[in-house]
């Protein structure tokens, strides 16, 4: 994984609450046996008409929102179903934050396993953020803190999940590295 | 108030602390109980293959296959091969990865497959006090057992595969205490999608649920199951109830359940799982079902709630609300009852068990599905199949005009290709209703089975008292 220090874009604005995974990723889509290639069906039911063709009332695609990196949508994002397919998609069409008042747990611990960088702000700010689209934002993750051209906001992180966003750090090869305590543990509960 | 007095989360919790969590590191949390299915743990074996790593406890692992497999019999028997290509190719891959990292696995045509929250349960496998996870949000079910089940994401199956462990930060808790009989016609989905509705979507983020109470005490182990399942809907990490004589007596003779002296053993350890009393809880509610009523979803997500009797809620200035209105063809202030349906949905891991379908039936017995619709009956697993036909339930459902179909998650998502068409209507027992969940333009009502049934029966939304 890249690390990741600092974030600056300008803002897609989803202003939808309760936006699930499967209107992030469709079921549909879920058959892949691969991680790669799944950003082309990013929110596919509100993207494409039946036809396939893009609609132009979806705000991913409105021309301005083109090759921005930090998604603002609204409360309460990601909740629903474990499929990582859902940060997969998000990350290979080219986000690497979003942007909510709340986001839902399995979806916020996939996230950061994929540089995806979840960020929880406060009502105003969010607010302040849903009302101006495409505004140019930082995200610092050295302060945790969050810039627009209007103010800041601190947001949450989980400092072994910052650590591992800062640093490229996969988890696995920090619980590979615990072996020790893992084989005492199974040891003591007689798991062989 | 004792200082030391725990809840029945915290003791599971503690017990699996390979190491406590600090103010820099999460905790790291063993894992009893791996489940896996064919969706969300191909690009896991791909890591393990990348890196050299082998499955650390093949055991502990147990693998289904449920989500994109087909449920017409004759498709799952007779020869045919599954019809959506990228679906078989998935189904392949799990067989591939399980006979090579030597992981159990209960295949398409094993006689104990099932949906993996079903058959987790069913086999025994899940225990009170275990940790059981799996790449699948539903796995909160298990926690009916007194289990602490979550599910996880295709990364962290690969980080339980390989080293049996999972790095977490400790959830907050959340009691919510039911209490009161529950009205006729009224039963365990019933209550969770009124607590939904009450707390709502993401009213449990961040906590684990204790379902607590004499609502609780009362209901079976399937309605425990149902309640369990849908935490997540709150977006709760895990649901759990405390376990107890219906519990033991439920797991009980389970072919992977411990037997004989083992059982006496473990019954022991079991009966300290409950929270002490005095024991604290990060937040509480209060909540008496005495006067509920079956409850049905309108809107798109399972908080959009109503009392069948009910009509559709006016909020003018939400955007939001109004989309979701729209996308279901709904008007505010419109009643939800009488609502024309176009399908009707019994299974999933919410509502396909024995005694769901039995619910079904004391409706459907000796009538008819109405005229246009489609209705389908998918059990829970192939057990639960074989148990319904030999109380003749499936000639309840296929004189009334039902679909009498294999095991699997089926409709609930739609993978396998069991779709509701765009703009119509289906009375689901499922779990999410979701835009598109079931179908591209689809339109869910979340029910009860009974509820489910009655509406069949109509071809209308229809409250099930009516027809009791």
């Amino acid at each position: 994984m890249e690390p990741i220090r600092t974030l600056r874009s300008r803002t897609a604005v989803l202003p939808v609450s309760d936006v699930d995974t499967d209107q992030i990723i469709p079921a549909r889509f879920l058959t892949t046996t691969t991680r790669e290639g799944l950003g082309k069906h990013l929110f596919a039911d509100w993207r494409y008409g039946p036809d396939g063709a893009l609609r132009a009332d979806f705000a991913l695609n409105h021309p301005q929102a083109a090759g921005c990196a930090i998604l603002v949508a609204g409360n309460n994002f990601g909740c629903g179903s474990s499929r990582e397919h859902a940060p997969w998609a998000l990350t290979d069409y080219g986000f690497r934050a979003v942007v909510s008042t709340q986001i839902a747990d399995i979806f916020r611990s996939n996230s950061l396993k994929n540089g995806l960088v979840p960020v929880i702000v406060d009502p105003a700010t969010h607010r302040w953020l849903l009302e101006h689209p495409g505004v140019e934002v930082s995200i610092d993750l050295e302060t945790t803190t969050l810039r627009h051209p209007a103010g800041e906001a601190r947001f949450p992180l989980e400092p072994f999940a910052r650590y591992c966003l800062m640093n490229g750090v996969d988890e696995l090869g920090f619980l590979l590295g615990r072996e020790a305590e893992i084989a005492a543990y199974e040891g003591r509960a007689g798991i062989r | 108030m004792s200082a030391t007095a725990r809840t029945l989360f915290e003791k599971v919790w503690r017990a699996h602390e390979v190491a406590a969590e600090t103010a820099d590191t999460p905790a790291v949390l063993y894992i009893d109980l791996h489940l896996i299915h064919e969706v969300t743990s191909p690009q896991a074996f791909t890591v393990l293959r990348q890196r050299a790593l082998k499955v650390r406890r093949p055991h502990l692992t147990f693998a289904t296959m449920d989500h994109s497999t087909p449920t017409r019999t004759e498709q799952v028997f007779g020869g045919a091969p599954i019809a959506i290509e990228a679906a078989a190719r998935q189904v392949r891959e799990l067989e591939v990865n399980c006979a090579a990292f030597g992981v159990e696995l209960l295949d398409l045509r094993h006689d104990r497959r099932g949906i993996v929250h079903i058959i987790g349960p069913e086999l025994g496998l899940t225990q009170p006090g275990k940790t059981v996870v799996c790449g699948d949000s539903h796995t909160s079910t298990h926690g009916a057992l007194g289990a602490l089940a979550f599910g996880i994401g295709t990364t962290e199956v690969g980080h339980v595969l390989a080293t049996q462990c999972l790095l977490q930060r400790k959830p907050r808790t959340f009691a919510i205490n039911v209490t009161g009989k529950l009205p006729a016609g009224v039963g365990a989905k019933d209550l969770i999608l009124s607590i939904i509705g009450r707390i709502g979507v993401g009213g449990g983020t961040g906590h684990v649920i204790e379902y607590r109470g004499d609502t609780i005490r009362a209901l079976d182990m399937d309605g425990r199951m149902t309640v369990c399942n849908m935490s997540i809907e709150a977006g709760a990490r895990a649901g759990m109830i405390a376990p107890d004589e219906t519990t033991f007596a439920y797991l009980a003779g389970r072919p992977r359940a411990p037997q004989g002296e083992d059982w006496e053993r473990v019954l022991e350890g079991w009966r300290a799982l409950p929270s002490d009393p005095g024991a604290r809880f990060d937040r509480e509610i209060d909540i008496d079902v005495s006067r509920l009523e079956p409850m049905v979803t309108y809107g798109t997500h399972p908080g959009m709630v109503l009392p069948i009797g009910g009509a559709i809620p006016e909020r003018p200035d939400d955007p939001v609300f109004a989309k979701s209105l729209a996308y279901m063809g709904f008007s505010p202030g419109q009643p939800i009852k009488e609502h024309p349906v176009n399908v009707v949905f019994i299974g999933s891991c919410t509502n396909g068990r024995l005694s769901d379908l039995r619910l079904a039936a004391s409706i459907l017995r000796g009538r008819k599905v109405a005229s246009g619709v489609q209705m389908l009956v998918v059990p829970g697993s192939q057990q639960v199949k074989r148990e319904a036909e030999a109380e003749g339930l499936d000639r309840v459902f296929l004189e009334a005009g039902a679909e009498w179909r294999e095991s699997g998650c089926s409709m609930c998502l739609g993978m396998n290709g069991d779709l509701v068409a765009k703009g119509h209507y289906a009375v689901s027992t499922s779990n999410r209703n979701f835009e598109g969940r079931q179908g591209v333009g689809a339109r869910t009502l979340l029910a009860s089975p009974l509820t489910a049934a009655a509406c069949a029966v109509r071809g209308r939304v229809t409250d099930p008292r009516e027809l009791m």
